[in-house]
């Protein structure tokens, strides 16, 4: 398939296959990893970021490699491309492409491959295109660069890769800057950047992790199709089980820079072997499975990579630890193709079904009193002006139009949708860290916006935010003790002498040592930190959290501990959660109520079993079709709707229902007015006149 | 691009009228009568009615608010004034004087960009090597030696290895360029060193920060060669806040052209300065300060043009 010459535009070849390497037989590997070794030398000493990694890529194959942040899954595919920093890294080992030994090849001679037959895109598409540059310019340079194309050849060529990518209108975008596209937009650009000369091996590191869910179905579903048609093969790199279930053939389960668990994606996560990737799959939460048990959660933290634990790395952490364990181990072969490193892999599934029956703790459900609604959010408005020009008058952001909702005490709405659809500038109105352009805010019966200082002080008493960012959220420049303190001193809840006794309870409330109220932020972890902010948020003893994006920053395994841990405050302290986020799984799972936003519209709002059992509004149905499952069996034979086309400008919504213009079912009555929120079942209301 | 121009453009005359009145009201402040200076300057004593007949003829009896609408009306026909010393009308004392001062200043920036671009960035791409101290401990050096200092040493030389000192009298360039060379490149030198030593290290820093942006990293997976990845993508980048600081120190420049022209014995705008103020004359003050504002805000106007052009983001929002 290496052969076919690619071109849409008629049968004029455009571009020569790449030359090199010749193509493989069938069989054998076009990438294969020996055994690599990536060490940076810092003056804290030296890192291992990878240690012993050993795997193969086929021709059109697409492999995922699995980790959590500081697993090494990066860092070994920069070894592969040796876009390591010279002169803190130490790479050692044998990368082979198509035969060819790359880790002894001079610069220039890696230069010549880098672009041509392996390449490489990156996280973030906001800032990995350059900003002064044209967009046609940073397509046509790989070829003018490697294949020598002129002006009109490499022009055409570019217009070619932006159709192939799904872009529209690609002669007028060739002459456009990055900041006039969208991020999903610029994604593609990257991906036209990386095929532009037909490479063999694209490495994709966490190409769709800073996109929304329906921007990265698009992006990923083009990316399948693409290595499918053009025959090449991809290395993606990522955190989200649910997108190696839907598209990976090969798994790749890294930790601690050591490679664990490898096979097929069926075998990998039918018959997990290792007891991280055990861990994993069951620490995550799942659309398809219930949301009644606790997550089940691996304990503890990744190894600092300076000082590993001997033998297995993931010792610390694992349930089925025996002495044998001090020692490396090797890979075991369990079934053909499927691999894992673990001394006890023949035994484990045999004792871990068992562990897992007697374990798995069912949570109390959380409902609330249906009397009793804590926050009662009506026609709530938030519009920011934004200025056109001197003489212009200033257009709206219309970031929260027209909202009414109720929370009950007790139970936890969650809210959902993709950025820019005003779901946090919502919390930040409950919260009163902004006020409503138009509408009420009531908490327990009292309108927050017509509150005077000293009455909004003593509501914030019962109100609280924990925030998304683990590392921006706490002050660097006081200890935890001061910042859970903090809120306690200025609402004056208790005398001074008692407060240290107070912060020590509350950090043992959230899973953390009484002593770490001596800790500064920076030496703790991520989610040691996000449990300090919990800590804080309860120092007040708060009716209501507002939880916006508050497990999002967080690993997967992090996630589920910190999850479980709102969870179970909420059951112990009778707490009311407003929990914003984007992941529907995690939503899923710790709300009572879900309510879907759009564009500051809400436009369903249910139960939570309910609304992702029986979703009802088009954009629901997008949403949930577009969120990938970590099981691959049922991703094959899920059918594939894939929603198309890119959020509206809030500057400029289109007229009558927001969602039209993206809709599968929309209709001129669609554009006529916004559709009445009705409601179709008990407590279940959708915003659409087509259902 | 060009509504940016315009706008910009615009944005100028407003800031010249608040200069303008900010200038009238400062000066009135200051110590200082000139009648009485200048009528005392010999030493002997003047009557009461001769300075008040003197401040009548100078227009300085009437109320201030009479004296700020005579000044806004002659600002409008460009008429700054006489001098209160010399009787000649500000703007030609000026006019004779300009040409020397600004041709210095234009020379010292040019000094700057010429070696604060090519240092810069060799400082940056052999990072902590001998190059880049080196680089760095000239740049630290133009930082700490004052100006005049330098001029002073570079007179000294001159003298003790060459016997041989820089005229006086100002030759313009296009009638004698040799003569009128040997006269400004010294002070232009002394001025520039410091002014390239600003720009050298910014361009340093600047690029070291641009070399470690996603953008860099996707151009070498592109697999752009190093020299072309400087030129094409690292280097406009970098040249922005480089940009802005060459600006914001031609306006130091100015200031600092005031020692050197003493130093060099220059009769241009930085010595009318002095002079004028050491006789309160505060019509000439008034001018030159607000010829130096015009400079100043036109010198930013052309730097706020270059980053329109250099960055595609100000210019298309």
């Amino acid at each position: 398939m290496n052969n076919e010459v690619v071109s849409t535009l008629g049968n004029r070849a455009l571009v020569e296959p790449a030359s090199g390497p010749a193509p493989s037989r069938a069989g054998e590997p076009l990438l294969e990893i020996q055994d690599l070794n990536v060490q940076f030398v810092t003056s804290h000493g030296t890192v291992r970021a990878v240690e012993g990694l050993s795997y193969e890529v086929h021709p059109g194959e697409m492999v995922a490699i699995v980790g959590e942040s500081g697993s090494g899954k990066s860092v070994s595919a920069l070894a592969v491309m040796q876009l390591l920093p010279a002169g803190t890294a130490r790479t050692k080992g044998s990368v082979r492409f198509g035969g060819r030994e790359l880790l002894g090849l001079t610069d220039e001679e890696m230069r010549k491959i880098r672009g041509r037959d392996i390449a490489m895109i990156f996280q973030e598409p906001m800032t990995s295109l350059n900003p002064v540059l044209k967009i046609g310019l940073q397509i046509t340079e790989p070829l003018t660069i490697h294949l020598g194309m002129d002006d009109a050849k490499s022009r055409a060529r570019a217009i070619e890769l932006l159709t192939l990518v799904g872009i529209t209108d690609p002669e007028s975008r060739l002459n456009q800057y990055p900041h006039q596209l969208s991020g999903g937009m610029r994604q593609r650009v990257m991906i036209a950047i990386g095929l532009a000369c037909n490479p063999k091996l694209l490495i994709a590191d966490e190409p769709t992790t800073a996109l929304d869910v329906t921007i990265q179905a698009q992006i990923l579903e083009l990316m399948k199709d693409l290595s499918r048609r053009l025959g090449v093969a991809v290395i993606i790199i990522t955190h989200n089980l649910g997108i190696v279930a839907r598209y990976a053939d090969r798994v790749n389960v890294m930790y601690a820079a050591r490679l664990v668990e490898s096979g097929t994606a069926e075998r990998v996560f039918g018959r997990p072997l290792h007891p991280y990737a055990r861990g994993l799959l069951t620490a995550v939460p799942r659309l398809d499975r219930g949301r009644n048990a606790k997550l089940s959660t691996i304990d503890g933290a990744p190894p600092n990579l300076l000082n590993p634990p001997s033998g297995c790395r993931f010792r610390p952490r694992c349930r089925f630890v025996i002495d044998k364990c001090l020692e490396d181990p090797s890979f075991m072969e369990m079934e053909p193709g499927h691999l894992a490193a673990c001394h006890r892999v023949a035994e484990i599934e045999a004792i871990d079904t068992e562990d897992r029956r007697i374990e798995t703790a069912s949570k109390a459900s959380v409902n609330g009193h249906d009397d009793d609604s804590i926050l009662a959010i009506k026609g709530a408005k938030k519009f920011f002006p934004v200025r056109a020009g001197w003489l212009r008058k200033p257009k709206l952001v219309r970031a929260v139009n027209d909202v009414t909702i109720d929370i009950r005490r007790g139970e936890t709405l969650g809210l959902v949708g993709e950025s820019g659809c005003g779901k946090s500038t919502l919390g930040r109105l409950v919260l009163r860290l902004d006020d409503p352009t138009a509408g009420e805010i009531l908490f327990e019966g009292v309108d927050l916006a017509k509150l005077d200082r000293g009455g909004m002080i003593a509501v914030r008493k019962k109100m609280q935010v924990i925030f998304q960012d683990p590392y921006s959220s706490l002050n660097p420049r006081m200890t935890v003790g001061q910042i859970i303190a903090e809120p306690i001193r200025v609402h004056e809840i208790l005398p001074k002498p008692q407060i240290p006794d107070r912060v020590a309870e509350l950090l043992q409330l959230v899973g953390l040592f009484p002593y770490m109220a001596l800790r500064y932020p920076h030496e703790l972890s991520g989610g040691q930190r996000q449990r300090v902010g919990i800590a804080r948020a309860l120092a007040v003893d708060p009716r209501v959290i507002v939880c916006d994006e508050a497990v999002s920053a967080l690993d997967v395994s992090i996630q589920g501990q910190v999850i479980n841990l709102l969870e179970e405050l909420q059951q112990r302290l009778g707490l009311t959660y407003l929990f914003i986020a984007h992941d529907l799984a995690v939503v899923r799972h710790i709300s009572s109520k879900v309510a879907v936003m759009y564009l500051g519209r809400i436009v369903e709002y249910a139960p939570s079993d309910e609304l992702f059992a029986n979703p009802k509004h088009p954009y629901t149905k997008a949403l949930l079709a577009a969120a990938p499952v970590p099981d691959p069996v049922i991703e094959r034979t899920r059918p594939r709707t894939i929603i198309k086309g890119e959020l509206p400008s809030p500057l400029n919504p289109p007229p009558g229902c927001v969602f039209n213009p993206r809709c599968p079912l929309a209709t001129e009555e669609c554009k006529q007015a916004v559709p009445p929120t009705r409601e179709l079942a008990p407590g279940h209301s959708v915003a659409c006149i087509h259902v | 691009m060009l509504w940016y121009v315009i706008r910009r453009l615009v944005m100028v005359i407003p800031t010249l009228i608040g200069v303008a009145i900010a200038v009238f009201f400062l000066i009135r402040v200051m110590p200082g009568d000139v009648v009485v200076v200048k009528l005392r300057a010999d030493g002997a004593a003047i009557s009461e009615e001769t300075i008040q007949a003197e401040r009548k003829r100078l227009g300085l009896d009437k109320p201030l608010y009479a004296q700020f609408a005579d000044y806004m009306i002659g600002l409008a026909h460009l008429d700054l004034g006489k001098s209160l010393w010399t009787g000649e009308s500000v703007l030609k004392e000026i006019a004779i004087r300009i040409p020397v001062s600004l041709q210095i200043a234009l020379m010292s920036a040019i000094i700057a960009v010429a070696i604060a671009i090519p240092l810069g960035t060799i400082s940056a791409l052999y990072r902590d090597t001998w190059i880049d101290h080196t680089v760095r401990v000239v740049a630290v050096s133009g930082l700490a030696i004052p100006s005049f200092w330098l001029g002073m040493l570079i007179i000294l030389a001159l003298l003790s290895l060459f016997n041989w000192l820089p005229k006086i009298g100002y030759v313009p360039f296009w009638k004698d360029p040799v003569a009128n060379l040997a006269v400004t490149i010294w002070p232009a030198i002394s001025v520039g060193y410091r002014y390239a030593a600003v720009a050298t290290r910014m361009m340093r820093s600047s690029l070291l920060e641009v070399m470690r942006e996603d953008y860099i990293r996707t151009a070498r997976a592109k697999g752009v060669w190093t020299q072309l990845i400087m030129r094409r993508h690292a280097l406009r980048n970098a040249m922005l806040p480089v940009v802005t600081v060459i600006g914001l120190e031609f306006a130091f420049l100015i200031g600092g052209l005031v020692v050197t022209e003493q130093v060099f014995n220059i009769n241009g705008i930085g010595k009318l300065f002095v002079d004028a103020t050491a006789r309160g004359d505060f019509n000439l003050i008034q001018g030159l300060v607000l010829l130096i504002a015009t400079i100043f805000i036109f010198v930013n106007l052309i730097v706020d043009l270059l980053y329109g052009w250099l960055d595609p983001r100000i210019r298309l929002t």
